[in-house]
């Protein structure tokens, strides 16, 4: 790395040997590839290791250098966990059932955030009612206070409710969403008055427009935001973590927390990096399909 | 199709107060351009027509109904965005019977309906594209399409021809009068194009500062301005405005004529030629005997074999051409 600062020195010097263009581009052009190889490698490694270590018995993972090629108990390993999870000090659910629950919970917030926020920036940009501004800053006001801050007091209003270990409590107290509205306002900004305008003289009422014109206009930013909340859902930890305490209900991730023991008691390593490997999929299969939607979505919004 | 008449058309936003009132009335089947400078609100007049703004003061009858009241769609009117205004994610044939749709047509007949006009606009190849698909005259037909499908009573025109080039503009307006008079609709046009406003009309109002300064036809328009500032307004270059006697007298550039010293009416100090081919515009002071050069400016159109030079320029003019103004009201004095 220090050739090119170097380089780019001695080219300074007066009476030095000068450096083309072409010379300079040919010595930084691998600098690049190296930076992302490296990112790569840094990432991929530790997930490397999840899905080897998901593959040996657990007399295997405990030895000193853990071996570093898949090994023979892939099927037996996942089948396990899908369907008896983990047997070791804590007995866990089976993970499809863990998978189910945050599925649901994932895609209840995710429908739901999207939902609530492109009717509510509907409002908030095209109508004329009284408090209008005061309201948006009310929304926009709650993007200060991230769930961690107002967590106890939402845990009293969800246990008051009788709404512990339900879906409903897992879900509703994550659906509201300032950043989202504040997405789409943007975005409703840009449409033009006159479009609006056109509609009206066409006939379109308000409900109307929203469907036939707003809507479809929106596409692509709903898209990529399908994929950022729904992996937003998917990760959900502190939340579900105080808020249930049956099994039934946990989901994945927190699955594979409690399978976690503490002090001298036994952890199926093989068991939860199984699981872990189970709980990546979802949301790689989410980016994956959306991925030409999502990008679109981010750099082109249909105008 | 129906008369439109306004009375009193008052409107203000806020403490703004953009109309002091208007008055006119649109014959059945009568093309009405309105024409002023950019904030004079003729657009918001406009607006006021089609239901866009509620007017402050003042009664909107369209077909001998006063309209105050009902919405823009149920009006029976149909409106030509300057920027057009299509929805960005239909295609041609979606944009232009939206409208249709929404009423509730029955399928057949919007496909009749919409495959007539688009062969009157030559839109046949283009009822599947996307508007970003089109270039800009080929949108602004799709505009002008999407107003004519709904057949609507009177058509709305808010300077519909100003995101257009030069020359497409030309044939556009050429496109616009020969539809005019296959479909006879009322019509109001909104410009601050001259050129637009004489080639379309069949009458204008011209507007300052939300006031009708002058309501006629083109021509009468021209020739008789009411006032010193549709005088300065219209033509180019505008009446030239000279104070006589506490007066204001006005003539047109091209009624001043080159002549022989002993029988110049007016001298002109030249100092700028402009030659366009067809014809030469000179302009200059009045050069007064003593003149300060503060005196009035002053163009003359001479003919394109006239030899023009800077320096004093005599010129003589028909009594019958010339204009009168009140310099304090600004209105017409002479008969």
């Amino acid at each position: 790395m220090a050739a090119v600062p170097a380089a780019l020195e001695k080219s300074g010097q007066p009476g030095g040997p000068a450096l083309s263009a072409a010379g300079l581009r040919a010595r930084t052009d691998w600098l690049p590839h190296v930076v992302i190889w490296a990112g790569i490698l840094f990432t991929a490694f530790p997930l490397y290791l999840i899905f080897v270590a998901s593959t040996l018995t657990p007399m295997e993972i405990a030895q000193a250098p853990m071996p570093l090629v898949p090994g023979s108990e892939l099927v037996a390993n996942y089948s396990q966990a899908l369907f008896t999870g983990s047997t070791g000090r804590y007995l866990s659910p089976p993970v499809t059932q863990m998978l189910v629950n945050s599925l649901i919970m994932a895609l209840v917030i995710t429908f739901g955030k999207i939902l609530v926020s492109v009717i509510s920036a509907y409002a908030v940009v095209f109508f004329q009612f009284p408090l209008r501004m005061f309201f948006f800053w009310m929304i926009f006001i709650t993007l200060m206070l991230p769930v961690e801050v107002r967590i106890l007091p939402t845990y009293k209003v969800v246990s008051d409710l009788g709404m512990l270990n339900t879906y409903a409590g897992l879900t509703i107290p994550l659906i509201a969403s300032a950043t989202a509205t504040l997405l789409f306002r943007q975005l409703f900004l840009t449409i033009p008055d006159e479009l609006v305008e056109a509609a009206k003289i066409d006939g379109a009422g308000p409900m109307r427009f929203f469907r036939d014109v707003v809507l479809p206009l929106s596409r692509t930013n709903i898209a990529a935001l399908f994929v950022i909340l729904f992996i937003f859902g998917w990760n959900q930890y502190l939340w579900p973590l105080l808020m249930t305490t049956s099994q039934s209900m946990d989901t994945i991730v927190i699955g594979i927390k409690k399978m976690i023991g503490t002090g001298d008691a036994l952890t199926d390593w093989h068991i939860v990096m199984a699981t872990t490997m189970l709980a990546m999929l979802p949301p790689v299969v989410v980016v994956v399909l959306m991925q030409r939607a999502f990008v679109r979505g981010l750099v082109e919004p249909e105008k | 199709m129906a008369e439109v008449k306004l009375t009193g058309i008052h409107k203000a936003f806020g403490d703004v107060r953009v109309i002091h009132g208007v008055d006119c009335e649109i014959a059945d089947g009568e093309f009405v351009v309105i024409l002023g400078p950019s904030g004079c609100g003729k657009s918001t007049l406009l607006r006021i027509v089609a239901g866009l703004e509620a007017a402050t003061a003042g009664e909107v009858h369209i077909g001998g109904r006063c309209v105050n009241d009902v919405e823009p769609k149920d009006r029976n009117i149909a409106m030509v965005f300057q920027n057009y205004a299509l929805y960005p994610h239909m295609n041609v044939y979606d944009n232009m019977s939206y409208g249709l749709r929404i009423r509730g047509l029955p399928t057949q007949d919007i496909e009749a309906r919409v495959k007539k006009v688009a062969g009157i606009l030559e839109l046949d190849e283009l009822l599947v594209r996307r508007p970003r698909e089109l270039s800009g005259g080929q949108r602004q037909r799709v505009a002008m399409g999407r107003a004519i499908v709904r057949e609507p009573q009177v058509f709305l025109f808010d300077e519909p021809l100003s995101n257009l080039d030069a020359k497409l503009r030309v044939q556009m307006r050429g496109e616009l009068q020969a539809l005019h008079r296959r479909l006879g609709t009322t019509s109001l046009f909104v410009t601050h194009d001259q050129v637009e406003a004489m080639t379309l009309a069949q009458r204008m109002i011209v507007m300052n500062a939300g006031r009708a300064e002058q309501i006629g036809a083109p021509l009468e328009v021209y020739a008789r301005p009411a006032t010193t500032f549709v005088a300065g307004f219209i033509g180019s270059p505008p009446m030239n405005l000279i104070p006589r006697d506490g007066k204001l007298l006005g003539i047109r550039p091209e009624h001043l004529e080159p002549c022989a010293a002993s029988d110049a009416m007016l001298t002109i100090d030249v100092d700028l030629i402009e030659p366009l081919g067809a014809d030469i515009i000179v302009y200059g002071h009045e050069g007064k005997p003593g003149g300060d050069g503060s005196s009035a400016r002053i163009a003359a159109r001479l003919p394109a074999d006239a030899q023009a030079h800077a320096g004093k320029l005599p010129v003589r003019y028909a009594p019958a051409n010339v204009h009168w103004y009140d310099p304090q009201s600004g209105k017409r004095i002479n008969a």
